[in-house]
């Protein structure tokens, strides 16, 4: 299988131009079944990889596939070529698979969208972008992926464009990512100014053999990390993130869980070699901006209301833990967060899509509650995922958490150790708080039979997708609309139900790929992803076996559980047991007015700035550009007279000029 | 009955060269002051055989066939200007009555 690793990207890029070429035809749904079906051969291509690879011997596991010569100039060659090596086959095992999933929930989600095929065209794009992404041999294949990502994901937030909101989303997504490619093109120009190359492997084994210096790989490590901040939202660039909550659930599962907010870590994790070289100070300054971006986040996803913002913040504190453990050299543990963070947070947005969709495109929490009753699975695999993020043993994110947190107290010290436990306890808090909003107490549902709101939200409904709603009211009967008087929430269809009941599974078991080294864990279940990942990761990754905190693994677990229930004890303190009234300050519900504090400065001095520039561009720039054809244009003017269209005139000038050139030879030259 | 005979001066390069400026001078001169194309038209070929006279004459002065094989070339390019010239002039006289180059001058700047 490792000699057609291009069929990974090529099956996304035939379903791409395939619903390109006769989406129109192909109609809903077999444009959906479609995409889906390519995304799914992937998958199995992906899979096949895997065994090959793991039938290798650990220092052959790394096949580089080339196409063709993509940049042949001069001392420049660039191949379009693929690298099958351990990490780029994890990635592409859950960004496939995940995204598969992702794909057949879509087509129950955007049932009835009258942009139903163009919605899958853009998945499949995404698709392709994210595994050229992930399986490009250099820096510039990469590059193509990474902006394509960027690209698709404008596209497919501002999907439905017409409303304002939506496409500005959209907007602040791609502007903000642009900042990190700035950083990412830097470091690539770099790498190739030091070794002439920008191969992932010649890059790494540069940096491992000291062929390029300390202060190169720390130029090139801190612009790296500046493309990743960009793409996986990262302080100060996270500010896209939440907003780009805007798009269909189903692409805020995709892009925002499972591809391409995790294209920074994985980018760190290939280059670990050139992080190993750089100065020691990138590292730690990862490590901070990665700790202080998830208890940041944390505390803002404590007041949100709107259940996908919740989700999104957390996103953002949590890809804040995996860069935590890429600065603190735990490369394995970053991507070990990273998979079963993709199992449980793509589990929660297809959840609250599917809540969404049953309660009529209703997204405030504060009119939600008690949904267990109607939505019994959705209910049932949302609180798995919760159970998974919050840290609870034995589901999958309790291990990679705990991972982390070991290492970041073997490496880093007490002091960011700290901040991501207080973050463990936010997080417990506000999963639980939500869960307790969403599917447990009192039904606030019911106020959609307030005339006034129901009218709006049948408007609400008409804007988005109205023959949804429509074509809901057909599978369902019974069920009727604000509109008719009473508001009655459903469970979704089992096509998105299904990919829920396979995402808890995962979320469930996801922790045994890596297990710690506990007593009680037989020994060869023990560290499954490390043992994979080994030669990739080795020149970067931390050794703590000889650490104090390695000694004390067992209890700091205990820690984190205890954490973790008292996270979840005070949000049931607080919210079902209504011991206290809701404490949700304004300035986290504003998101410690960031987001204000930019645009504000945007609009002000910024905007100020800006204009400077243009009227320097329209009128220096512009101005020396228009004045100098503006001369010619003149000049011209006046020579054109000279052009009579007299013949004689001409032969006169003619004749003139041979009598100036006799003269100038007989005078000036002497001849004769 | 020679050259010696009449009593006139055996001709050296030097005259040819004078008698070739004096022609290409008159066929400057006609091309610059007549309107008539057509006789503007002869007063080129008259400057063009004064310059082949000059090739001639120095040619057999310096015994080098160059010269000769300029006229050559030169009458070649003559003949295609004469054909395509003509034709030109032929087809302006049709379209417009008298002859005046003078009245030609629509493709001015």
């Amino acid at each position: 299988m490792l000699d057609v690793i291009w069929l990974i990207p090529a099956f996304p890029l035939a379903g791409f131009l395939l619903i390109l070429l006769f989406g129109r035809r192909l109609g809903e749904p077999r444009s959906g079944y479609l995409a889906a079906t390519m995304v799914l051969l992937s998958f199995v291509v992906s899979v096949g990889a895997y065994f090959d690879l793991l039938s290798m011997s650990e220092e052959e596991r790394s096949h580089v596939e080339s196409l063709f010569s993509w940049v042949p100039v001069d001392s420049l060659q660039i191949d379009m070529a693929f690298l099958a090596d351990p990490l780029s086959i994890t990635m592409c095992l859950f960004v496939t698979g995940i995204g598969f999933l992702i794909h057949l929930f879509a087509i129950g989600y955007m049932h009835g969208d009258p942009k139903f095929s163009k919605f899958f065209l853009y998945l499949n794009l995404f698709v392709l972008s994210m595994t050229l992404l992930v399986l490009g041999e250099n820096l510039l294949v990469t590059f193509l992926g990474w902006e394509g990502v960027g690209t698709c994901s404008y596209l497919l937030i501002s999907f439905w464009h017409t409303k304002d909101a939506n496409a500005s989303a959209g907007k602040k997504a791609f502007v903000t990512n642009r900042i990190g490619d700035w950083g990412f093109m830097l470091a690539m120009f770099l790498g190739f100014q030091a070794i002439g190359s920008v191969s992932y492997l010649n890059l790494n084994l540069a940096a491992e053999s000291g062929a390029i210096g300390q202060s190169t790989a720390t130029g090139i490590s801190m612009l790296l990390f500046v493309g990743a901040v960009g793409k996986s939202a990262q302080l100060p660039l996270y500010v896209w993130l939440p907003d780009a909550m805007a798009g269909p659930t189903p692409v805020s599962a995709l892009i925002h869980a499972a591809t391409m907010v995790t294209a920074g870590v994985f980018l760190m994790t290939r280059m670990n070699p050139m992080l190993a070289a750089a100065a020691p100070e990138v590292s730690v300054l990862i490590a901070w901006v990665g700790a202080i971006t998830a208890l940041f986040a944390a505390t803002i996803a404590v007041a949100q209301t709107d259940i996908k913002k919740v989700l999104a913040y957390s996103t953002v504190s949590q890809l804040g833990y995996m860069f935590l453990a890429v600065g603190s050299g735990a490369f394995v543990a970053a991507i070990f967060h990273m998979v079963t963070h993709a199992f449980f947070k793509a589990l929660m947005f297809l959840g609250s899509g599917s809540v969404i969709h049953g309660m009529h495109h209703e997204q405030d929490m504060r009119k939600m509650g008690a949904l267990r009753k109607v939505m019994p699975v959705t209910a049932a695999t949302f609180i798995i995922g919760w159970l998974a993020i919050a840290g609870v043993p034995p589901f999958a994110g309790f291990w990679s958490k705990d991972e982390i947190l070991l290492f970041t107290l073997a490496e880093r010290g007490p002091v960011l150790y700290a901040i991501g436990l207080v973050t463990a306890v936010l997080t417990a808090f506000y999963m639980t708080r939500q869960v307790i909003m969403v599917f447990f107490g009192d039904a606030r549902w019911g106020s959609h039979a307030n005339e006034a709101e129901a009218a709006h939200l049948e408007h609400a409904d008409d804007e988005t997708d109205g023959a949804e709603a429509d074509a809901v009211d057909d599978a369902h009967p019974v069920e009727t609309h604000g509109a008719h008087g009473e508001f009655k929430p459903h469970e979704s269809p089992p096509i998105m139900l299904f990919p829920l009941v396979v995402l808890a599974g995962l979320a469930m078991v996801g922790g045994i790929i890596q297990l710690p080294s506990f007593g009680f864990i037989p020994s060869d279940w023990r560290h499954k992803l490390e043992d994979w990942l080994h030669p990739i990761v080795a020149p970067g990754e931390a050794e703590i076996t000889g650490s104090s905190a390695y000694d004390a693994k067992e209890l700091l677990a205990v820690l984190a559980i205890a954490c973790a229930l008292v996270g979840i004890a005070a949000a049931v303190a607080i919210y079902a047991k209504k011991m206290a009234k809701p404490v949700e300050p304004e300035i986290l519900a504003d998101g410690w007015g960031y987001d204000r504090a930019i645009s504000a400065f945007m609009g002000g001095p910024g905007r100020k700035a800006f204009d400077a520039i243009a009227w320097f561009d329209k009128t220096i720039v512009d101005g020396a550009v228009n004045g100098a054809a503006t001369t010619i244009s003149k000049s011209a003017g006046v020579i054109r007279r000279g052009q009579t269209g007299n013949v004689r005139n001409y032969a006169g000038i003619l004749g003139a000029g041979v009598v100036l050139l006799l003269v100038w030879f007989v005078i000036g030259r002497g001849v004769l | 009955m020679s050259a010696a005979m009449l009593g006139a001066v055996t001709p050296t390069t030097t005259y040819y060269l004078i008698l070739s400026a004096l022609l290409f001078g008159i066929g400057a001169a006609g091309l610059m002051i007549r309107r008539n194309p057509l006789i503007m038209f002869m007063c080129i070929e008259l400057m063009l055989n004064a310059v082949n006279l000059s090739f001639v004459a120095l040619a057999v002065r310096f015994g080098n066939i160059d010269g000769q094989t300029a006229v050559f070339f030169v009458m070649v390019v003559a003949a295609a200007e004469v054909v395509v010239g003509l034709g030109l002039i032929i087809s302006l006289l049709k379209r417009r009555p008298g002859a005046n180059a003078d009245d030609l001058a629509e493709l001015r700047g």
